[in-house]
């Protein structure tokens, strides 16, 4: 039987790959990675962004999404890539886009992709934690505590079944310093990205079992960055650098 | 108590919640196109509505009802209108054991907090989560118990068109199409307020029940025969009227909401814009409470509809425009409206949706036009009933050959999937009416296999229980038990399956006859049933719309230990499966929807004769009585005009070109 295909011409060719980082706030970060995109998709309708889209009788705009924070924590860091059929000037989309989202879902950049993967360069993240009710005597002692260790096991449910993964490994570094508010002690780590993805609650559930660590609400915790790992300075670079500097070129 | 200041936001308490529950972003708001105002936007007379859609966010978010009145009311500088839902059990808990009040998504502000609770029904199933919400919120559950400065409950929808089942709980209830009749209660509450709040909450209420309009249960009295029946429902208070009138708005081009359609981050029931495209139906189908109690209809204009569309789009960003109403390819200008958009929208992915399609309406062209710019997405037709007979007691008059005709169209040209609705417990139904659906499914089958030349087509049987509705010709009849209607529905599913030809071809989908029971006894209810929905909700039933929540067990227990303790010798049977008579009371007899209670009795009895009554769109007048009662006319088209092409989407495109820009 002969394969049946979508009437009509094929759709337009993208000419121009972009990639976009934008932050989730405020109340959004319980908006999840499919919220998000549901979210995007209209927002490029509104924004009238000349979006290219797959072949076949579901189009699909083209639009990749890389490494998500979970639902629940706030970033200043997410990522993804678009392509369009005609090209577009990032600063002027990033505007466009901006506005046609919600508030609390911000576009930050928008930079011409160059060559190389972008999930590739997304090596490690920044964490920042804000530990409301934990002073940072307490904090300081577990952060020892858990950097003493060479190992630290914690089991989380996925789709296929409960797994029992180490977490101390994925940790590069980790700090305890003190806010404005002394009953409120902050928490920030550069953690690898491995497989399965270490979250910022996993560390915590190893905390809590190094020592008894419990915060009495859950922390407000925001991605501050992602990228290639800087492994001298514990921390971590601009996954967009290399796109800036091939435009710039 | 709480030292809270009235109207403060609840974000600080709510928020560690959220960390625990399943899909929080249903309960943080901020949704594209929803409105925060501040709590005085009107001073002194400020007028604050809560409204509630009483299920899931995922479900009250996009309906249409809700979203007309929080952007009508929210478009008075002196209202201010936010949005509550039900919550998940998860989050209910939460909320119990940290003392969080109901709140709104918009502005995360205490429920109780609002001048009004406005609350609307779609469905009986939603009676227990008011009953919670109304709990949450600190609002006491019997309106007989509130008190001066206590949120004013008031109902509408569909639902409250019998307010009577609901009568504890409600303070009010506005009957027909809700946007003027907010604004009129919206009106008398800021002159109430204005004037020093004379008389409290009684005045208020005596003054919204002196309009004839609103329903206000505390001033009716109901006498009970030894029987059990009602003897009469008679108003206890001077100026409150015997029958309270439904509301129509007359002209939709007047009334062109939602403007600016909410656009949830959560996923919804419905992922698409809607846009009604008419309200009110005569057909005339004799089970559907719909068609009978938004009479006449009234069409909104090609262009209107044009216009609606457009902002629409451009305000959302949805890709797919639903055009609603209760029977979309009977609009007068339909084959221009589609053909209209599906050219202004070409080459955009913007598909078009006509969720309602009777079969003798459709056609191909309709379709194409339809799925021009879309994806293609499965045909639904619903001939309610399986044989002739059945199709001429209900009224739905649509021949086996119109269907059959039909579908064969539709595979021709290039569907695979053909969806058919009918309903089971129709009156004077047999199994042979029923068993009649495989008949008609086998030769739908054949005829699509014959025409495709293909053998993986397919249909999809999708049968339900029938649930009499108040203010039909239908409100009289005995409902068919539970275990009736599932035996029937077990007889059609095995003449479905033991076809080894055709059978495999034919997906059988139904709803066991238990809810149907739980429904129809609330939907013919009458006050004493409040005290059932109640115990049911003590017990801790939530959600009854939904089946991994339903409890039937729960109902009968609940309703067997109230029933118990009333005078009369009444029970679930006696609301349900009872035959009325023509001269009982009926506890919705209070509601004018226009209909003449003569008329209905009369169409049943021609129901009875298997005699079809047509469309007054196109015959005369057959007196229901609505337009007279009601001083409304129908109002349709054709308006002769057409849609000019439009540069639609993409406005913002222009400037984002990288021509337009200089580069450094």
């Amino acid at each position: 039987m002969a394969r049946r295909t979508p009437e009509g011409p094929p759709p337009p060719p993208a000419v121009q790959k972009l990639r976009l980082r934008y932050a989730k706030r405020g109340r959004l970060r319980f908006s999840s990675t499919r919220d998000f995109s549901r979210a995007l998709e209209r927002a490029l309708r509104r924004a009238g962004v000349p979006m290219a889209f797959s072949a076949g009788f579901h189009p699909h705009p083209k639009i990749s999404y890389a490494n998500a924070a979970p639902t629940g924590t706030a970033s200043e860091a997410e990522y993804f890539e678009i392509s369009v059929t005609e090209r577009v000037d990032p600063e002027a989309l990033r505007v466009a886009l901006d506005a046609a989202l919600p508030p609390d879902l911000d576009v930050l950049e928008v930079v011409e992709a160059g060559p190389g993967s972008l999930a590739e360069r997304l090596e490690g993240s920044v964490w920042h934690l804000e530990m409301r009710g934990v002073t940072l005597e307490t904090l300081t002692y577990a952060v020892e505590r858990f950097l003493a260790t060479e190992l630290a096991e914690v089991t989380r449910t996925f789709k296929t079944g409960p797994k029992t993964f180490d977490v101390r490994s994925a940790v590069v570094s980790m700090v305890a310093t003190e806010s404005d508010d002394p009953s409120c002690a902050i928490l920030q780590m550069v953690v690898r990205h491995t497989t399965p993805s270490v979250r910022p609650d996993d560390i915590l559930t190893a905390l809590r079992a190094v020592t008894e660590l419990s915060p009495p609400v859950p922390p407000l915790v925001t991605r501050l960055a992602q990228g290639p790992l800087l492994t001298a300075t514990a921390g971590v670079a601009d996954p967009l650098a290399a796109d800036k500097e091939a435009v710039g070129s | 108590m709480h030292t809270r200041t009235a109207g403060a936001s609840l974000f600080t308490d709510l928020e560690p919640l959220l960390e625990q529950v399943s899909k929080p972003i249903q309960y943080v708001g901020g949704e594209l196109n929803s409105t925060v105002k501040d709590w005085d936007c009107g001073g002194d007379v400020t007028v604050r509505w809560a409204l509630m859609y009483p299920d899931a966010y995922e479900v009250g978010v996009p309906n249409q009802g809700s979203m007309i009145l929080y952007e009508v009311l929210n478009e008075r500088p002196d209202v201010l209108a936010e949005r509550t839902y039900a919550v998940w059990p998860d989050m209910e808990a939460l909320m119990r054991s940290q003392g969080v009040p109901q709140f709104t998504v918009d502005a995360h502000r205490a429920v109780g907090d609002f001048d009004v609770l406005g609350i609307s029904f779609s469905t009986e199933l939603g009676y227990t989560n008011l009953l919670t919400a109304l709990d949450l919120a600190g609002i006491p559950l019997h309106a007989r118990d509130r008190v001066d400065g206590d949120t004013i409950v008031i109902a509408g929808g569909h639902a409250a068109f019998n307010p009577e089942t609901i009568a504890d709980f409600v303070d009010a209830a506005i009957i027909g199409d809700g946007e003027e009749a907010v604004l009129m209660v919206s009106d008398l509450i800021a002159a109430w307020k204005r004037e020093g709040m004379p008389g409290g909450r009684h005045e208020l209420l005596l003054r919204l029940a002196k309009t004839g309009g609103v329903y206000v249960p505390a001033f009716y009295e109901v006498t009970y025969l030894p029987d059990g029946r009602i003897q009469r429902i008679a108003p206890t208070e001077h100026g409150v009227p015997w029958r309270v009138s439904k509301h129509t708005v007359m002209d939709l081009d007047e009334w062109p909401y939602p403007k600016q359609p909410l656009v949830p981050l959560a996923e919804s029931v419905h992922e698409r814009m809607s846009v009604e495209i008419f309200r009110g139906c005569t057909r005339g189908c004799r089970f559907c409470q719909a068609g009978m109690i938004t009479r006449p209809v009234r069409e909104r204009s090609i262009t209107g509809i044009g216009e609606m569309v457009e902002k629409g789009l451009a305000a959302t960003g949805f890709e797919e425009v639903g055009l609603l109403s209760l029977s979309s390819a009977d609009h007068t200008e339909i084959a221009d409206i589609t053909k209209g958009l599906a050219d202004r929208y070409e080459g955009t992915n913007t598909g078009l949706s006509l969720p309602s399609t009777r079969v003798d309406a459709f056609n191909i062209d309709l379709a194409n036009e339809l799925t021009r710019n879309g994806r293609r997405s499965g045909l639904t037709f619903a001939p309610e009933g399986g044989s002739e007979r059945i199709r001429k007691v209900i009224n739905k008059m649509v021949t086996e050959d119109d269907l059959i005709k039909t579908v064969s169209a539709a595979y021709g040209a290039g569907w695979r999937n053909v969806k058919l609705y009918f309903m089971c417990g129709l009156p004077t139904e047999t199994d042979e009416d029923v068993l009649q659906i495989a008949e008609l499914a086998k030769r739908v089958i054949e005829t699509g296999r014959q025409v495709s030349g293909r053998k993986d087509i397919r249909c999809t049987v999708s049968i339900g229980g029938f649930v009499p509705k108040p203010h039909t010709p239908f409100q009289w009849v005995g409902q068919l038990s539970a275990d009736e209607t599932d035996a029937r529905l077990e007889k059609l599913r095995d003449a479905i399956r033991s076809d080894r030809r055709l059978g495999s071809s034919i997906g059988f989908r139904y709803h066991d006859g238990k809810p149907g029971i739980v429904e129809g006894l609330l939907s013919r209810g009458d006050r004493r049933v409040g005290a059932v929905i109640e115990q049911v909700w003590r017990d801790g039933g939530r959600f009854d719309g939904w089946s991994e929540h339903f409890s039937y067990d729960g109902w009968m227990a609940a309703a067997e230990k109230a029933f118990a303790a009333s005078p009369w010798p009444i029970d679930v049977d006696w609301y349900t499966t009872r035959e009325r008579e023509e001269s009982e009371v009926l506890p919705w007899d209070v509601v004018d929807s226009g209909l003449d209670k003569e008329w209905l009795w009369q169409d049943w009895l021609d129901a009875l004769d298997e005699t079809e009554v047509d469309d007054c769109r196109w015959t005369p007048c057959f007196d229901c009585g609505v337009c007279p009662q009601m001083n409304t006319e129908i109002e349709i088209g054709p308006t002769g005009k057409v849609l000019l092409p439009l540069t639609v989407l993409g406005a913002g495109k222009a400037g984002m070109a990288e021509q337009a820009h200089t580069h450094a």
